[in-house]
């Protein structure tokens, strides 16, 4: 969806009352330095954070009201190690920096916010900054990690080195923050540049040299490594635990998704069905309480119960992107990623993917090199996004009996979906091995990854990202869903029939509009095992996966016939086990979301790789479904 | 080569030879000649391996570290923090 990640719209501050005037400050740093966590404390927005290289993939836009400064535009960018572009994202970086960005405002003053706890090597990029001839105020971040390691700087030192003002702050904490408005208090109105003193510029080596002898010149003491992150790398990067712990954190995260997700989102269901008796006394008999229950509050709330499942799973995704455990899964995926023509660095984007493929595509930036993102872009739909969730769930509880295995450890439904996920990731893996080594071949790009420390993730941080997922799925819920809903009952209740005695009635489902547009596209989907109500999910599933779901709930809810059962009886009624596969087969490969399709065409400029791209995923999907759906007839299913 | 070293080993890196786009970008993630570079430990697949410079942790594959030549370290830098002993080389 086009909310997955989209940010709130940027109003900019009115404009100053006299010309000149300092307008819009720019946060620069390197790659984890904590630029965006520093952008949430200055805006009071909530930019996304995570503990690893190239979060941030874009420009974002936000009014300094953190710091009281309504009038200041503040804009956070991309990490770079250097003002030489490596990648797409850095790109968007220098092009903001220099004025260079189309729709983007020029930078009056620049933030250069650098790690403190590598100050040394994070220096290198204070002369290319600094050259740039903005006035810069210096932010050391992390001050908080590093006065408790015993690192030492002495800031006005580096300010005189340097001949800017330097402040050491922490992001996470709040603390030193003073130091901002206090630098953009000083500097009112646009300033000449600054003559720069400061020696070569462009060579790394001499770059490093300065940065080292600027870093012993303010008594830069670096803070004791911390044994902790190589400690738990011991075991997390081991060469037999590592790969096994990694299965089992996934085997794992599935299994609490159900065993503890489903008897939450079974009671939440059952609110909402509350609700809905609670509400039909209040409302007049007639077409107006049938829209409303059984047309679009059915639904929305078949779609609704699963938020407790998705949240389940982005807590899950939040702990591990927090913590910094995605950078060593990168590195654990490597030698597969080799294998199919990719590096490890290709394996954070697909990961990403698993929460929702919008974002993840906008990661594949990242990439250094052009085919290999290219290749990234086009399977990452293919990993199995939050949105398939809902279908699957429903599927599964409908047609998979609960098994367990392992003395409760481990049951069927569990290893279903397993089974759906690994088919996404092998479809994702042959059809990238396969466009490596056609159209997309390229000498081997090189691999260098950073590797992040190991943070204990925060409950504020995680709580953030539930509410802001929780407030997207509701948001969907209450336009998306709620029109194609709507659209559906109308469908499935024209056109009207009068009957001889002169009374109005809705026809038969079967002889709606819909029912008709049903039966027409039955042939194409029959073979795979789907009746007209499924053909009618499946196109309306193209807007966004979860509306397959709500759709189902309104068909069934609209036929008088299944009108009193649950959805999941009423599926069982209408399908066999291997048409009910076949379904989530079919899902498991489809192109179904235009949101992917849209940022596809805008990441690749061009609607020649979405086209390709829904074609290809559609033909697989057809045909696994009809493969899938004919050996579970053979074995009789 | 630094692809040589074992895990464990320590080497000051001497030069780079490389494509220039990825020169300059190690180079600014602190693999810069007369820097201490630490083979921290191989994945579990074996390669890449991860490095240890300037304080930071950064992954290479083997081909890449082929391409990195060093010297052996002196006695008397063993033992210490690769980011001190990277200023007092570079100054």
């Amino acid at each position: 969806m086009s909310d997955c990640c989209a940010p709130p719209p940027f109003v900019p501050p009115p404009a100053p009352a006299q010309a000149g005037e300092l307008r819009t400050v720019v946060l620069i740093g390197p790659p984890n330095s904590g630029k965006s966590t520093l952008f949430n404390r200055l805006t009071g927005l909530r930019q996304k954070v995570a503990n690893f290289p190239g979060v941030t993939v874009e420009q974002r836009l936000g009014v300094m009201a953190g710091v009281g400064r309504d009038d200041l535009t503040l804009i956070d960018l991309p990490g770079i190690y250097s003002l030489d572009p490596f990648s797409e994202d850095a790109r968007v970086s220098i092009d903001v920096l220099r004025g260079k960005m189309p729709g983007t405002p020029k930078p009056d003053a620049v933030l250069l916010v650098l790690d403190s706890l590598h100050l040394t090597r994070q220096l290198m990029l204070a002369a290319p900054v600094l050259a740039v001839g903005l006035p810069t105020l210096v932010l050391l971040n992390m001050s908080d990690l590093m006065e408790e390691r015993h690192g030492h700087v002495d800031t006005l030192k580096l300010a005189r080195e340097l001949g800017t003002p330097v402040a050491q702050i922490s992001a996470v904490n709040g603390t030193g923050l003073d130091a901002v408005p206090l630098f953009l208090n000083q500097h009112t109105t646009r300033q000449p540049a600054q003559p720069l003193t400061l020696p070569v510029l462009g060579n790394a080596f001499s770059a490093h040299t300065w940065a080292a002898q600027v870093s012993r010149h303010t008594g830069y003491r670096a803070p004791l490594s911390v044994e902790g992150t190589r400690k738990i790398d011991d075991v997390l990067l081991h060469r037999f635990w590592g790969p096994l712990l990694f299965l089992l954190v996934v085997v794992g995260v599935f299994e609490v998704v159900f065993s503890i997700g489903q008897p939450l989102s079974d009671g939440f269901g059952e609110i909402l069905a509350r609700i809905a008796d609670l509400a039909r006394p209040l409302l007049p008999t007639g077409w107006l309480q049938s829209l409303l229950l059984d047309g679009a509050w059915k639904g929305i709330s078949s779609v609704l119960v699963f938020l407790p499942q998705i949240l389940l799973l982005f807590l899950f995704i939040g702990i591990l992107e927090d913590s910094g455990y995605l950078s060593r899964a990168a590195l654990i995926a490597d030698r597969v990623m080799r294998s199919i023509g990719l590096n490890g660095k290709a394996f954070i984007p697909l990961l990403s993917a698993y929460a929702c493929a919008v974002p993840a595509i906008m990661a594949t930036r990242t990439i250094e090199n052009k085919r290999d993102r290219l290749a990234t872009i086009l399977v990452a739909p293919f990993m199995t996004c939050s949105a398939r969730l809902p279908v699957y769930m429903l599927l599964i509880a409908a047609f998979i009996p609960n098994i367990a295995f392992l003395h409760g450890f481990l049951g069927l439904r569990t290893l279903v979906m397993l089974g759906l996920y690994l088919a996404g990731f092998l479809a994702a893996m042959a059809t990238a091995r396969l466009l490596k080594s056609s159209i997309l071949k390229s000498s081997d790009a090189p691999f260098i990854l950073e590797l992040p420390q190991y943070r204990m993730p925060t409950l504020r941080s995680l709580a953030l990202r539930l509410v802001d997922r929780a407030r997207i799925f509701l948001h969907k819920a209450g336009t998306i869903i709620l029109c194609v809903t709507l659209a559906l009952w109308v469908l499935a209740h024209l056109p009207v029939i009068q009957a001889p005695s002169g009374a109005i009635r809705a026809p038969e489902l079967a002889e709606s509009l819909i029912g008709r547009l049903g039966h027409f596209i039955e042939p194409a989907i029959a073979p795979l095992g789907f009746n007209w109500k499924i053909g009618i999910g499946l196109l309306s599933s193209v807007l966004a996966r979860e509306v397959m779901v709500s759709t189902m709930g309104t068909l069934y809810g609209a036929d008088p016939g299944t009108q009193a059962l649950s959805l999941q009886t009423a599926l069982h009624h209408d399908m066999t086990l291997g048409g009910a596969l076949a379904l989530m087969i079919f899902f498991a490969f489809a192109m179904q979301c235009t949101s992917t399709m849209a940022v596809v065409r805008r990441e690749t400029n061009s609607w020649k790789w979405p086209t390709v791209q829904f074609i290809y995923m559609l033909v697989l999907a057809w045909c696994a479904a009809f493969v899938v759906n004919h050996i579970a007839m053979a074995f009789g299913g | 080569m630094l692809s040589k070293l074992n895990v464990g080993e320590s080497g000051i890196l001497v030069a780079l030879d490389l494509p220039e786009s990825v020169q300059n970008h190690l180079m600014h993630m602190g693999f810069v000649p007369d820097a201490r570079v630490t083979a921290l430990r191989r994945a579990p697949a074996g390669d890449p391996t991860v490095y240890g410079v300037d304080g930071m942790e950064i992954a290479l594959r083997h081909e890449t570290a082929a391409g990195i030549r060093f010297r052996e370290a002196e006695e008397q830098e063993e033992g210490r923090d690769e980011g001190s002993a990277l200023i007092e080389a570079a100054s």
